[in-house]
C-alpha cells in the first residue's frame, strides 16, 4: 500500500509547491523531517524498551494465564461456534491477553496460530467462518490496557501529562469494540 | 474529576508493581527478564526508524507545500457539520491504512497544535483506540490463504469510525 501512497504524496506535494510558489518553504522542511524522525525514535527508544522489559516479566509469570482465565466467559460469548475447539479458544484468549497487555509482537504470532487452528475446521477453505470474522474484528479494535506508543509520543513531545489520555482511550476503545462486535454479530447472519 | 486524575496517573505504576510482585512471588529473576525484554524493544525501535523517516519526509512535504491545508479546507464543510476538528482529517483517513504513516501524521499534528491542546488529546486518543485495520485483516487472512472476507472490512471500519467519533466527543467532554 505504501509503495503507492508514498510516491504519490511526494510527487503531489512537490508539484503543488512549484505552482504555488511554496518551493523554498518545502525545501527547507526536508531535513527538518529527518531531524524529527530521529528525535521521535530516540524518545521512543526509552519508553518502548522499558515497557517491553516490564511486559516480558508479565509474560513469564502466571499473570498471563490468570488473565486468560478471566477472559474465558467473554470468549464463550463471542465465539459460540468454537465450543468444542478448546485449542482455538485457548489461542484466542492468549492473543487477547497479549493485546490487552500491549504485547503487540507477541499477540500477532498467537493470533495467526489461532487462525490456523480455526481453518482446520473450516468447511469452505477460501471463506472466513463466523468465529474467524469475529476474531479479526476484535484484533482490529486495538483493545489494550496501556496505550504505550501514544504515551511515548506524548512524552517525547513534552506533554504535561503523557498518560493523561488513558481514560479517554479506554472509553473510545470500548465503544469501538462494542460497535465492531455488534456489527459482526448482525452482519454474520446476512452475509 | 480527581478520581479520573488518580486513575490516569496511577494506572501505570500500579501495573508495574503488580507485575514485579508476581515475578518475585514466582521466584523469577526479574531484572534479567527485564533486560531480555528491553533488548527486544531495541530491535523494534530500530526496525521502526526507516519507516518513520520515510513517512516524515512525505508528510513534511505535504504540509510545507500547502496542499494539506488546501485539502483540509476542501473537506471542511462536511467535518464542520459533524463537529470534527478538520485538523485531524488526514489522521482519520490514514489511520486504518498504515500504522507508521498515521503515527507520523499524529506527531505532526501534535507538534503543530500542541500535545496537550484539545486537538492533541483527540489525536492521542484516536491513535490509542484504533488499529491499522487493513494491515491486520491482510495478515490474518493471508496466513490461512482466505480470499473471501465477507463483511469483515465493513465491521472493522465501522468500529474505527465509532472509535474516532467517540475520541472527539470524549475529549471535548473531559477537556
Amino acid at each position: 500500500m505504501l509503495n503507492i501512497i508514498w510516491p504519490i504524496f511526494i510527487i503531489i506535494a512537490i508539484i503543488y509547491a512549484f505552482f504555488t510558489g511554496n518551493i523554498e518553504n518545502l525545501s527547507n522542511g526536508i531535513f527538518d523531517s529527518a531531524k524529527s524522525a530521529v528525535e521521535l525514535t530516540l524518545t521512543f527508544f526509552g519508553t518502548i524498551c522499558l515497557w517491553n522489559g516490564i511486559m516480558e516479566i508479565a509474560k513469564r509469570t502466571s499473570l498471563m494465564k490468570k488473565l486468560t482465565k478471566i477472559l474465558q466467559p467473554l470468549i464463550n460469548f463471542l465465539f459460540p461456534d468454537l465450543n468444542n475447539n478448546k485449542q482455538a479458544k485457548e489461542e484466542i484468549s492468549m492473543n487477547m491477553t497479549a493485546n490487552l497487555l500491549g504485547l503487540g509482537n507477541a499477540a500477532t504470532p498467537l493470533g495467526l496460530k489461532a487462525m490456523k487452528t480455526m481453518q482446520k475446521e473450516n468447511m469452505k477453505k477460501d471463506t472466513l467462518t463466523n468465529a474467524m470474522a469475529m476474531f479479526i474484528v476484535i484484533n482490529t479494535a486495538s483493545l489494550q490496557i496501556i496505550p504505550t506508543n501514544v504515551i511515548a509520543i506524548r512524552s517525547s513531545l513534552g506533554s504535561q501529562s503523557p498518560s493523561g489520555i488513558i481514560l479517554q482511550v479506554w472509553i473510545a476503545t470500548i465503544v469501538a469494540a462494542i460497535v465492531g462486535i455488534t456489527a459482526t454479530k448482525i452482519l454474520m447472519k446476512r452475509f | 474529576m480527581s478520581v479520573i486524575n488518580f486513575l490516569s496517573a496511577g494506572a501505570i505504576p500500579l501495573i508495574i508493581i503488580t507485575i514485579i510482585f508476581y515475578g518475585l512471588k514466582e521466584k523469577q529473576k526479574v531484572f534479567d527478564i527485564f533486560l531480555d525484554g528491553a533488548k527486544d524493544g531495541m530491535e523494534i525501535v530500530i526496525g521502526l526508524f526507516p519507516t518513520l523517516l520515510g513517512i516524515f519526509l512525505a508528510i513534511g512535504l505535504l504540509r510545507n507545500s500547502g496542499i494539506l491545508d488546501f485539502i483540509i479546507n476542501l473537506i471542511s464543510p462536511i467535518t464542520n457539520l459533524l463537529k470534527i476538528p478538520n485538523q485531524i482529517l488526514p489522521l482519520a483517513m490514514l489511520r486504518p491504512i498504515s500504522g507508521s504513516a498515521s503515527m507520523g501524521i499524529a506527531v505532526d499534528i501534535m507538534e503543530k497544535y500542541g500535545v496537550d491542546s484539545l486537538i492533541g488529546k483527540i489525536t492521542s486518543t484516536i491513535m490509542g483506540s484504533t488499529e491499522t485495520t487493513f494491515y491486520t485483516i491482510a495478515i490474518y487472512t493471508a496466513c490461512v490463504k482466505i480470499k473471501k472476507i465477507r463483511f469483515v472490512l465493513l465491521a472493522a471500519l465501522l468500529a474505527d469510525l465509532a472509535g474516532m467519533i467517540t475520541s472527539v466527543i470524549i475529549c471535548q467532554i473531559m477537556a
